[in-house]
């Protein structure tokens, strides 16, 4: 009797109380399944294409994880990075050259984050609104810069931003991704800031009485966030060696899906960057395993749509739990 | 000013729109008292206090602090002074355990030889927010709980911990047991107590009157706006108290217009 109740109430500790662990064991399960269906997962050569693919992925939801632990939302990732992604190009092969373009770059990313954090602190718009706004509209002047065309020519060694090894094992990109996650868990994990956002996301009004500077830590997730998209931009913009309106696509949801897996809560106030980067992986692993296995890759699609239904179903459950305790 | 007062506010009005919260009323509260502050419904206890608490700006009146003219148009203003607000809702972020709640806005940060940095120090916070709550009575079994686990009374002990460590003056308790079963209550009581006997003023808000007569040294009495009566707690009944809060009653000197 007890060995069959405990298999559940094992699942509810891992799933529902202790989210981290549970995601992670999952990620382990996945990774040895799609291993031992396809050994080739486990190539030197595979594992630096998944390092690289999550590279993208993880970025964004290290990002997302800051806007969404104060409760808000960024919807305009993915088209951010196609804009910046073709900016960049632009001003790479119009005179800026390789460091101005890139300043240029994170420069137009602040500024959008800027945007964002200004219209949800000052005038009140819900963050879903004005960064749908952006969604729109960052891959519309993206299509219309280039007029639907990709700009290459990008100067040739900029290619080493995505293809470079470190010690001829570690991918250039991976190795950036690793710094600057292991920053971002200890901002938002160990530092007075950190904490504050978590305060902002678990209730508003008491941190507004805590007297803590509310308007200035949300603008600063914006910012944080759009930042990021200005990363991957760079990289994408690195890997096809051209500025490319396409590109992006779907990615926001990605992120916020990553998140999500990752622990952290859509109502604010929950997550991590170790939650996020596991939720990068899942998805990851998860596109890698359905190359390796041939599958289309609109399978894909429909996987990560379908975890992001139970993560956020598991969230809301783990919420009514609270409510009613006992 | 007499100096055994800590606060006194004179001729306090607020209005909001239509209404007259508040009608000329003085207040005050002596160094290590609980007063009582009671009244029904809409009588201007919570205008009252958040004035005090620098949340409103009243529209006319004055407010001395220990003896001086004080100008209070902030909660931060409110806070330097040494009065701190517990709310009715509590205000604390259910996501964090009691030391990250006890604080929230002072969090202790590592030092790097002469340098601070933003870095939390959780054990110094977790070490001090046992010891203030210890000093309430209250153990709780874990620390690193997240504070939306602990019963009501447990929360109204580190919204209280917080006053400590702000070194307050006067506490302000709006209704703090308003949403509490009877034991809970009671704990809240203690807290009360505790904070006396630490010499620290309060001002505690209930529509519970048994709850006024455990804890009170003195009860006022508000109504529609103007203060109808004040008692020493072991002067009078409640019977009497209930009188001058639904309007059988007010006291002669403050009848005048
Ligand atoms: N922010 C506000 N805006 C408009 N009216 C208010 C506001 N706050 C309080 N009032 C009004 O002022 C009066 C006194 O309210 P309050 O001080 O909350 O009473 P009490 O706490 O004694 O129940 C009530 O009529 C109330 O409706
Ligand atoms: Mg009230």
């Amino acid at each position: 009797m007890r060995r069959i109740t405990a298999i559940p109430q094992l699942l509810r500790k891992l799933f529902l109380e202790r989210a981290t662990a549970g995601i992670f064991l999952a990620l382990l399960a996945i990774i040895l399944v799609t291993g031992i269906v396809n050994p080739r997962f486990f190539s030197a050569y595979n594992l630096q294409t998944l390092g690289r693919q999550l590279v993208i992925f993880g970025f964004l939801a290290i990002g997302e994880t800051f806007v969404i632990v104060t409760g808000g939302i960024d919807l305009s990732v993915g088209s951010l990075t196609a804009l910046l992604n073709v900016l960049l190009a632009l001003f790479m092969t119009r005179g800026l050259g390789t460091a101005g373009g890139i300043l240029a770059t994170l420069a137009i990313a602040i500024a959008f984050g800027l945007w964002h954090g200004l219209f949800v602190t000052k005038l009140r718009v819900p963050a879903f609104i004005i960064t749908l706004g952006s969604f729109v509209g960052a891959k519309g002047l993206a299509a219309l810069i280039t007029k639907g065309w990709p700009i290459s020519g990008l100067p040739s060694g900029f290619s080493q931003l995505w293809e470079g090894m470190i010690f001829r094992v570690i991918p250039v990109p991976v190795l950036a991704f690793v710094v600057v996650a292991i920053f971002a868990h200890f901002l938002l994990g160990y530092t007075v800031w950190g904490r504050h956002l978590y305060a902002i996301g678990g209730d508003i009004e008491a941190a507004r009485r805590f007297g803590i500077k509310i308007d200035a830590l949300r603008i600063m997730a914006y910012i944080i966030s759009a930042l990021s998209a200005g990363v991957v931009a760079l990289f994408i913009a690195a890997r096809l060696n051209q500025g490319n309106p396409t590109v992006g696509t779907l990615y926001e949801m990605y992120a916020i899906a990553a998140v999500v897996i990752g622990g952290a809560s859509l109502f604010g106030g929950e997550g991590s960057i170790i939650g996020s980067i596991v939720g990068a992986c899942i998805i990851s692993v998860l596109w890698n395993a359905l190359v390796l296995m041939r599958v289309s890759a609109y399978w894909h699609e429909v996987t990560v749509g379908a975890i992001i239904v139970a993560a956020v179903t598991v969230d809301i459950l783990r919420r009514r739990r609270i409510q009613q305790p006992g | 000013m007499d100096n055994e007062f800590f606060l006194l506010a004179r001729d306090i009005h607020k209005r909001f729109g239509a209404v007259q919260a508040l009608r000329g009323v003085d207040f005050e509260v002596r160094y290590g008292e609980v007063v009582g502050l009671v009244g029904d419904n809409g009588a201007g206890k919570s205008t009252l206090m958040k004035i005090l608490a620098g949340a409103l700006p009243p529209d006319r009146g004055e407010i001395w602090i220990e003896g001086k003219r004080a100008n209070i148009s902030s909660p931060h203003d409110s806070r330097r002074y040494g009065i701190e607000m517990v709310y009715q809702d509590l205000a604390l972020a259910g996501n964090l355990d009691a030391p990250a709640n006890v604080f929230m806005g002072r969090e202790k940060t590592h030092r790097f030889w002469k340098l601070t940095t933003p870095v939390l120090h959780r054990r110094e916070m977790e070490k001090v927010t046992g010891e203030l709550l210890l000093r309430l009575g209250v153990q709780l079994p874990n620390l690193r709980q997240r504070v939306r686990y602990l019963s009501g009374g447990q929360r109204q002990a580190v919204a209280i911990a917080r006053t400590l460590l702000a070194q307050a003056k006067l506490v302000i308790m709006d209704e703090p047991t308003a949403a509490l079963g009877v034991s809970e209550a009671e704990r809240v009581l203690d807290l009360i107590r505790r904070l006396k006997e630490e010499g620290i003023s309060v001002v505690f808000i209930t529509h519970r009157l048994p709850h006024i007569f455990a804890v009170c040294d003195r009860i006022v009495v508000l109504r529609a706006g103007k203060r109808v009566g004040e008692r020493t707690t072991c002067e009078t009944t409640m019977e009497e108290i209930t009188q001058l809060i639904v309007g059988g009653k007010t006291d002669v000197k403050y009848e005048r217009e």
